[in-house]
Formats: structure tokens, sequence, C-alpha cells
């Protein structure tokens, strides 16, 4: 065991370190757009190696080779320091990803590039109201005509629709096929005529994700992503980006930081100074959860490197469960602390997400980490996932085999 | 940057765990459980004969050089199969006298801890607490008086290593007539305890200073080990238990509340196996961070491991609460692993100390 990166890393390091002291930006630069100074700061980054650094230049990456130690210093240095690095949206942190393995030459450049900037925004169509844990079940449907397939159907709890260029979503295309084989994934022009996004509003007062109607939606045959009717493995690669991104420590290492500073600050219930005692065990608990959460992280990334990952399979399908146990926790803790500020409700759209140190962004987050808990596969699916493939139990009752 | 083990350590727990199951299979156990004495020669002698009396001690004196995390992770093996052997106070007594002991304390004392031919333990509590080498109360001296409590795998060392007012360490051979015991029945059978008086025993100090306080992280770390492996063993044999008992026409596994409670215990504890290897990690590597890791590795992986202990019992049923389940061997060893050297609530304390809280 060696926990020291080592010279070349420590170089690597300290050459991101520099870097990073270019933000924020200054002089006539400072005096841009917010957007705009994001979108140079990442592009220079992208210059030097420094974001989305293992995307290949023609897709909009540095093109640096695949190191799994480097990517995790970029992310520790971005995390601290507050700069814009890769962008966590579905597009980028998802979408790109599953093109990059699994699209054609002519998906990568068109749509990757674009996804890692932002500058075309992308949201997620698989949920439907019948089909939520068992998506396999979906019944919006595609049918190719010509040169085109043709979308009916209804999608729901959709992120970020009313604000998306694009869509990368789940159709059944093969009507006769068996439940799991008759699935494409495809991706849509949001603007095509056809669509009609409306807000659903959320229990926080937020309306952060709609439901999406098709009326005879066409996209293009090409904007098929993998083989037809092999959609549904298309989305297990989507998903497994979208469980990592959920239980990654980072977040939760800084809600501990600001929980301390809460519990530090006690001007609600948690007693001046950290003094009550209740409150330090109930910090210090909290904390054991983090270090696993975080070493186990460490654990997942030594074994990645040295390419054995069948050493951390198990830990791996544990991370979205424990992640989203550990925020229900910290944001708990949070909100009993804010004391009875917790009373207000949080109706202020324009405030969403509510700035961190506010008693708003406890009361938020509470509700999210329910939120979180249910996207991306619901705790219960997790559990039964570590059940079966982790632990070798036995599959339910009458779960079809899928 | 490495976080994992190496071929060299998972050889040494491999080798453990085939002679674990060669040795001291499941009707073994139970013998050695019922006879209560916490202890057999033969296990240990064949453990010694694999290296696991000088593990951690330095090769200049017959040991094999290796750390405190070689020491957890044969923890965890023992913890595993509940072998019945003096582990725990042998490994902490080695390192008090490599850590503390003077050139000739060593050269006399550590070749013969490993091979064997001496069998030593630490007697560090006073009272029901007291455990910390800032709390003990014992004068030092060239003779030492008095009580020390819950004293491990007594009944079989040859050697004590005995902590002393600030914090300071003394040797003591059972042999001396200052040295007499009350055998006590422990709980967990698989591990002797005994109430030790010291008489005007004779003692030599150890010189070293600071050795205790990294003596007790290390016991820390390899409580959390052993904790961590005897947890995980309970999961195993409820997993099996679950995937043959059949109620209601099907095995107990297939339905989703069973499913469910052993997901979230083996999600509770997996997860923690980190904290145990970076506690001991840093025993050896990096001291700064010792006291605060094995602090919380004590606390929270006992925490989780009792929590999947009593999942075990519970999903055992009505049989799992029986004298003659094995489910009792593990739960018990898990209790004394969480109580013995202080329990999550004190340990979750002294790491908010230590972050300065
Ligand atoms: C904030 C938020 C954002 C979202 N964003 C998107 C998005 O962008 N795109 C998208 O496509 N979807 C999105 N979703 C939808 C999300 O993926 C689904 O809500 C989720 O998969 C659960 O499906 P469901 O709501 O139909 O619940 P159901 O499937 O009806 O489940 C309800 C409850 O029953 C439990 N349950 C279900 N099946 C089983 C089983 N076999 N065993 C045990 N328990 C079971 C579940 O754990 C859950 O608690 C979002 C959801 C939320 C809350």
């Amino acid at each position: 065991m060696d926990l020291r990166y080592g010279e070349k890393y420590e170089a690597f390091r300290a050459e991101v370190r520099a870097f990073l002291e270019g933000w924020p930006l200054q002089g006539d630069e400072a005096k841009l757009p917010e957007q705009e100074q994001q979108a140079l700061f990442r592009r220079r980054g992208i210059e030097r190696g420094f974001v989305y650094r293992h995307v290949p230049v023609e897709y909009g990456g540095s093109g640096g080779e695949p190191d799994v130690i480097l990517d995790q210093i970029l992310q520790e240095e971005y995390a601290g320091s507050g700069a814009p690095g890769n962008l966590l949206t579905q597009g980028a942190a998802m979408l790109a990803p599953t093109l990059l393995e699994m699209g054609t030459e002519a998906q990568k450049q068109r749509f990757v590039p674009k996804a890692l900037t932002g500058e075309e925004i992308w949201c997620q169509g698989y949920s439907e109201p019948g089909a939520g844990s068992d998506l396999a079940s979906l019944s919006s449907r595609a049918e190719l005509v010509g040169d085109e397939w043709v979308i009916h159907g209804h999608k729901i709890w959709t992120s970020g629709a009313e604000k998306s260029d694009w869509m990368f979503g789940l159709f059944r295309t093969e009507p006769d096929a068996a439940k799991h084989a008759g699935i494409s994934y495809l991706l849509i022009d949001m603007k095509s005529p056809g669509i009609d996004v409306r807000p659903l509003r959320e229990m926080t007062g937020g309306a952060l994700f709609n439901e999406v109607f098709f009326d005879g939606v066409r996209t293009p045959a090409e904007n098929v992503v993998g083989q037809r009717g092999q959609g549904w493995q298309v989305s297990r690669a989507t998903l497994k980006h979208e469980r990592n991104m959920i239980g990654n420590p980072n977040q939760t290492r800084h809600m501990f930081e600001e929980l301390v500073a809460l519990a530090r600050k006690g001007d609600g219930n948690a007693g001046p100074g950290l003094s009550d005692p209740h409150v330090r065990q109930r910090l210090a608990e909290l904390e054991g959860y983090l270090l696993s959460q975080e070493y186990t992280a460490k654990r997942i990334l030594s074994a990645t490197a040295r390419g054995e990952l069948e050493d951390v399979m198990l830990p791996m399908m544990m991370m979205k469960l424990h992640g989203t146990n550990l925020r229900r926790g910290l944001s708990d803790a949070g909100f009993d602390w804010i004391g009875a500020d917790g009373l207000r409700e949080l109706l202020d759209e324009e405030q969403v997400p509510y700035a961190a140190g506010t008693p708003g962004a406890w009361t938020a987050r509470m509700m999210s980490a329910i939120a979180i808990a249910i996207a991306g596969g619901a705790s219960n699916i997790q559990r039964n996932i570590i059940g079966e493939r982790g632990l070798g139990l036995p599959r339910d009752l009458r779960a079809p085999k899928g | 940057m490495d976080f994992g083990l190496s071929e060299e350590q998972r050889l040494l727990q491999d080798t453990l765990r085939n002679f674990a199951g060669q040795e001291c299979p499941l009707p073994r156990l139970r013998e050695l459980f019922e006879a209560g004495q916490g202890h057999d020669p033969e296990l240990w002698k064949g453990l010694v004969e694999i290296g696991v009396g000088g593990l951690a001690l330095p090769e200049a004196h017959g040991g094999s050089g290796l750390e405190v995390l070689d020491l957890a992770l044969v923890a965890e093996v023992l913890g595993e199969a509940a072998l019945p052997v003096p582990f725990l106070g042998h490994a902490l007594a080695g390192l008090a006298i490599a850590w503390g002991g003077s050139e000739a304390q060593q050269a006399e004392w550590l070749p013969k801890l490993a091979t064997g031919d001496v069998t030593a333990t630490v007697a560090l509590l006073e009272g029901s607490s007291a455990w910390q080498p800032e709390e003990w109360a014992l004068a030092p001296g060239a003779s030492l008086r008095g009580e020390k409590r819950y004293v491990p795998d007594a009944a079989r060392a040859d050697l004590l290593v005995v902590g002393t007012q600030g914090g300071g360490f003394a040797l003591v051979e059972t042999g001396d007539p200052g040295v007499s015991w009350t055998a006590e029945e422990g709980l967990d059978r698989t591990r002797g305890i005994a109430h030790l008086h010291l008489d005007g025993a004779k003692a030599e100090a150890l010189p070293g200073a600071g050795a205790a306080a990294r003596v007790r992280d290390a016991a820390l770390a390899i409580l959390a080990a052993d904790a961590f492996g005897a947890a995980w063993r309970l999961l195993r044999m409820t997993i099996e238990y679950a995937g043959t008992r059949e109620q209601f026409g099907t095995p107990l596994a297939q339905f989703q509340g069973v499913k469910h409670q052993i997901a979230n215990a083996a999600t509770s504890l997996e997860p923690a196996r980190g904290l145990w290897w970076y506690a001991a990690h840093a025993v050896d590597q990096l001291p700064d961070r010792a006291p605060h890791a094995s602090a919380h590795a004590k606390a929270h992986l006992t925490d989780r491991a009792i929590g999947a202990a009593r999942d075990a019992v519970e999903l055992h049923g009505g049989i799992g609460y029986t004298w003659e389940s094995d489910v009792q061997i593990w739960f018990k060893r898990v209790l004394f692993d969480r109580t013995f050297l202080g329990g999550p609530e004190v340990h979750r304390e002294r790491a908010a100390q230590i972050s300065g809280w």
C-alpha cells in the first residue's frame, strides 16, 4: 500500500495548481459575462490537457493517454479551487462517454464536442408514467418510416427538458420482440415539431423536471446509438455513468465541511462551538460513513489503475446506495441544526439552488437527498442489485428475467 | 498511488484461511468454544510456524519486518475464523518492545516472541475503563504493585507488557512470584481474559517514550479488522442459511425483506474496509494521522459490525438465538472487539477532539 502519488504525479498536480491560479479571470476578461468567462477558462484547460483530459482532441478533449490517477488529481484540484472544469451535465457526464464507447464516428464528431462544452444541452428521456424502476416495460414507440424514426409517446420526470437542445432516450422499436430486446436508443432534437414539454412542479417548489409528449416527432435514422433493438444495453452504459456521478465523494466531503461549520456557529439547534455531545457524536458518526465513501473511491481507483476491477465489483455496486444514505444523513443533520429557519418554505425559484451557507441550502438538500435516492435507480433497486448480483441471493419472486 | 493489497498480502491471507479451514473446522472450533479456555496451543503453534509470531517485528531480531497493516490483515482472517489463539496480546506486546524497548530488551525478547518460545500479552485496563496510556495509574518502578483487568490471553502468557503511570510500559515475567491471576469467564470464548494481581512483581521499564500511544492505535486498527472479518463471516453464514431455509414454500433469501436486510448490512460494512486498512497503514507510515484514523476505524467498524451481527442472528430466526447455533461464536467475538479498549462513543469523542471540534 502506498498512498503517495509519486513524483511524476505530484509534478502534474503542481502544474494544475499553477494553471488554476488563472481563475477567477483578471483585467478585461473579468468583465465578460460569467458564461463566457467559464467557456474561455475551460477552453484554455482543454488546450493545456487539464479538462476532458482523456477525450480525443477530435471530439473536443485534450487527447491525453488514459490514466485514472491523472484524472483523479484533476478532480481533486478542480474540486478544491472552484474553477470551471469538466461540466457535470447529463450531456457531458452521461451522453458523451456513452457515445465515445458505442456511437458511430459521425455521432461522436457531431455530438460529443458540443455536449462537453455545454453548447448543446441534453436531457435523458428514459422514464415513463408506467415505466420507472421497471424501465424495460416502456411503451413510447418509434417506427422507421423511410429514413426517419417517427415517435409517439410520453416521457416523464425528464430533468432539464425545458432548456435542452437534445434528448437521448429509449423507445420501443420492435413491438414483437421480447421486453428488453425491442428498445432502441435515439437522439432527438428538442426543437422538432410534435414535441411538447410541460413542467412538473417538484415538492421543493422548483420545476427542474418535466413531462415530454411526442406526437409524430421525427428524427433521422442515423440517430440511433448502437444497433436498433440494443437500446437496453446502451442505456446500461449511460446509467453506470449516472450512478458514478451520484456516488462521487467530492460533494459529500464539501457538505460535511459545511455541516461542521454550521455546528460550530451553532446559532440554530446545534449549541454553540460544537459543545453539544449529541452533535459531536452525530458528526463523528457521519464522518465514519464519509471516510468509508472516500476510501472506497480510493480502492476503486487503485483497482482501476491496476486493471483489476473484479476485486472491487461489490463495493462499486454499493456506491450509489452508500452515497445516498450518507447524503440523507448529512442533510438531515443540517436541517435539524438550522433550527426554526427550517420552517420557511422555499418558493423562490430564482434562488434554486440555494446558496451554500444559507439555511435554505439545508432545506433544499434535505429534500434533494430523497430525489437522488429515487433517480438513477431507486434505493430498493440498488438493494436488489447488491443482493442478487453482488451477494448471489436468488432473484425476486415474480420479477421476470432480463 | 495504490490503496490496495499486494500479492504477498493476499498470499498471507490465503495461507491463513487455508490453515484455519484445515486445522480448526467448525466441530473443532465448537469444542474449543465449549471448553471456554479461549486458547488452543496447537493452533497457535501452527500460526507461529507460518510466521505470525514475529510478523511485524524487525528482521534483525528474527521477525519478518512487515507492518501493522499486515497484522490487521491477519486479524481479519482470525476474526473470520474466530480462531482461539493469543494473537492480539502477543502482537501488541511485540510492538511495544520493538517500539519502546532498549536494544538489549529487543535482543533478548523479540527473537523468542518470533519463534513462539515465549508468548506475551499486554496488561492495560485498570478498571472497566482506564485503557488509555494517559489514564494508567499503576506506579512505575523496579517492582509493581496493583491490579490490571481484562488482560487478553493471559493464562498462557510467559511475558507481560504492563502499562504504567505516565504512559510507560514495563516488562514482567509471569513466572515471577509477585504475579498471580484470577481467570475470568469471558463472554468471547475464543479469547480468554484474566484479572492480574501484581504484588511486588519484578519489573523492567521500557525506555522508549511514545510507544504506548502507538501501540494503542495499532490495537484499535487490529480490533477493527477482527470485527470486520467476524461480521463478514456472519453475513456469509446468513446468505447461505437464507438460501436454504424455506418458509412459505420458498427460500428465505427470495423475500425482499430478507434480501434487503442482508444488502443493507453488507453495504454498511464493506465500504468501511478502507477505514481499518488506512488506520493500520497510518500507524506505520503516517504517524500524524494514526490517532484520528484508528479512533474512527474502531468506532465505525465495530458499530457497523455489531449491526451486521445482530441482523445475522435475527435472520437465523429462533435457531440463531440458541446456544447450539454457531452464530453466537462470532456475535460474541464482535462484542469483544467493540468493547475492549473503548466503545464507539468514546472513540467518536476522541476523533472529535483530535479534529479540533
Ligand atoms: C429528481 C429526479 C430527477 C429525475 N430525472 C430523470 C431524468 O432526467 N430522466 C429520466 O428518464 N428519469 C428521471 N427520473 C425518474 C427516475 O429515474 C424514476 O423516478 C425512478 O427510476 C423510479 O421510478 P418510478 O418513479 O416509476 O418509481 P416506481 O418504479 O414506481 O417505484 C416506486 C418505489 O417502489 C420501489 N420499487 C420499485 N420496484 C421495486 C422492486 N422490484 N423491488 C423493490 N422495490 C421496488 C422503488 O424503490 C421506489 O421506492 C428522475 C427522478 C427524480 C426524482
